[in-house]
């Protein structure tokens, strides 16, 4: 998700060699980082763009789950699928608020998305064609994002790690109403659990990597370690994912679609086959199923949205004139 | 609209709030992030749908951020590390015999 915010990010500080060491020893000894303190510029940046671009996921993230809701298959399911929306573009809000106390403007941010320079999560880029796809994203894409954000809880930024704790105690309810759906499905009639492994077969590929790519390609994650934004690099964090999951698929009677997926009794963690990194970059780079289709929602959702933005501040300008009579 | 006119222009720009939200009665509002609204009608609901979807709050205020006024952050040592060497202003400064009882 956010790992991913990390891609061709400019970790690149100008700051002499007394100001840098200052502010790692700050980190050292597990001090926050609070908006209007000194930081390298690097930092701010790193931070600026990782927040951004996990921001941007959470909004972009409501589209994929905003296609079932009318779709739910009963009251309950709408219900908690509304809520999961919801909570998504809370989410969104709240990381736009925490990117914004290192001087960039919501604004600035909302176009980048829209004319399609910012990046955001690969997986939605994916669509949801049938019903289980919105238990498996429950499932594993939240599954995949908790993982990734229980260690955010803990980054050195004060405002980005305050914002995590609140999005992780969230996302929890949307992890397991995925994995109820899952189920649901799976100890249902056989159309029903071939539904829910084809999904599975569809999203474990792009769930995976999501964690961003692998360490041996990824330049800006020691920079990240050492100022504590990242705690874990990406194959670590993707490896206890699968081991976490590997189980709960089994619960399930599911397959998880990896041949090469075998237990390493001597790592004590799964072995699993490789990914299709071609595939990953042809989607970050803007060439998966939706990403036009995302980006083109964005910029519908906005413009049809104009004549609200305009009248509210109109409203405003007209009570401040007739207060200020 | 074009992709032309999408370009944002000043007057554009919704103001700023900073939300403060009491948990419950006895309890003092805390900080807990910012909205974005064209005026303090709008920022109150805006806080209200973002910071409480589940009970987390019985009171919201919000404040125009531009309104705050911040210490320094480069001063914060010449602010607060005065009080660090007045060991004096705390209880267990004193010495008082244990036979006294608890004081």
């Amino acid at each position: 998700m956010y790992s991913q915010g990390l891609i061709g990010a400019d970790g690149r500080t100008i700051e002499d060699e007394e100001f840098l060491a200052r502010f790692q020893a700050r980190i050292d000894d597990e001090q926050k980082i609070e908006p209007n303190d000194a930081m390298p510029e690097g930092y701010r940046r790193t931070l600026v763009r990782q927040i951004g671009q996990h921001a941007h996921s959470e909004i972009v993230g409501m589209l994929p789950e905003g296609n079932w809701i009318t779709r739910a298959p009963s009251l309950r399911r709408k219900a908690s699928l509304l809520a999961k929306v919801q909570d998504e573009g809370g989410h969104g809000l709240y990381l736009y608020s925490a990117a914004e106390t290192l001087g960039v403007s919501r604004e600035q941010m909302t176009e980048e998305l829209l004319d399609g320079t910012a990046k955001y999560s690969s997986i939605f880029n994916y669509p949801t064609l049938s019903w289980a796809d919105i238990g498996t994203i429950g499932w594993l894409v939240d599954g995949a994002a908790i993982m990734n954000q229980i260690p955010l809880c803990r980054c050195s930024y004060g405002p980005y790690a305050r914002a995590m704790i609140r999005i992780c105690k969230e996302e929890s309810f949307h992890q397991r109403q995925g994995y109820e759906i899952v189920m649901t499905l799976a100890q249902g009639s056989p159309e029903q659990k071939a539904m829910a492994q084809e999904s599975l077969n569809r999203f474990w590929q792009p769930v995976l990597m999501m964690f961003g790519p692998p360490d041996s390609e990824s330049r800006n994650t020691d920079q990240s370690v050492k100022w504590k934004i990242k705690r874990f690099t990406n194959d670590e964090l993707r490896q206890k994912f699968v081991d976490a999951t590997v189980p709960q698929a089994e619960f399930l009677g599911l397959t998880i679609p990896d041949a090469d997926l075998t237990w390493n009794e001597e790592r004590q963690s799964y072995d699993f086959g490789p990914i299709d990194w071609d595939e990953f970059w042809r989607v970050v780079k803007g060439n998966g199923p939706m990403n036009r289709d995302r980006v083109a929602a964005r910029r519908k959702a906005w413009d049809e949205g104009a004549w609200v933005r305009e009248a509210a501040l109109a409203h405003a300008a007209k009570r401040q004139a007739q207060a200020a009579e | 609209m074009s992709d032309d006119t999408r370009t944002l222009v000043p007057q554009d720009l919704m103001p700023l709030w900073e939300v403060f939200i009491r948990p419950r009665t006895g309890l003092a509002h805390s900080h807990v992030g910012s909205v974005h609204a064209s005026d303090e009608v709008m920022a109150v609901q805006a806080a209200r749908d973002v910071y409480t979807r589940r009970g987390e709050g019985v009171s919201i205020w919000v404040v125009p951020s531009a309104g705050i006024t911040a210490s320094d952050p480069d001063q914060r040592d010449e602010n607060f590390d005065p009080s660090a060497s007045k060991i004096y202003r705390h209880p267990s400064f004193y010495d008082i015999p244990d036979d006294v009882g608890h004081m």
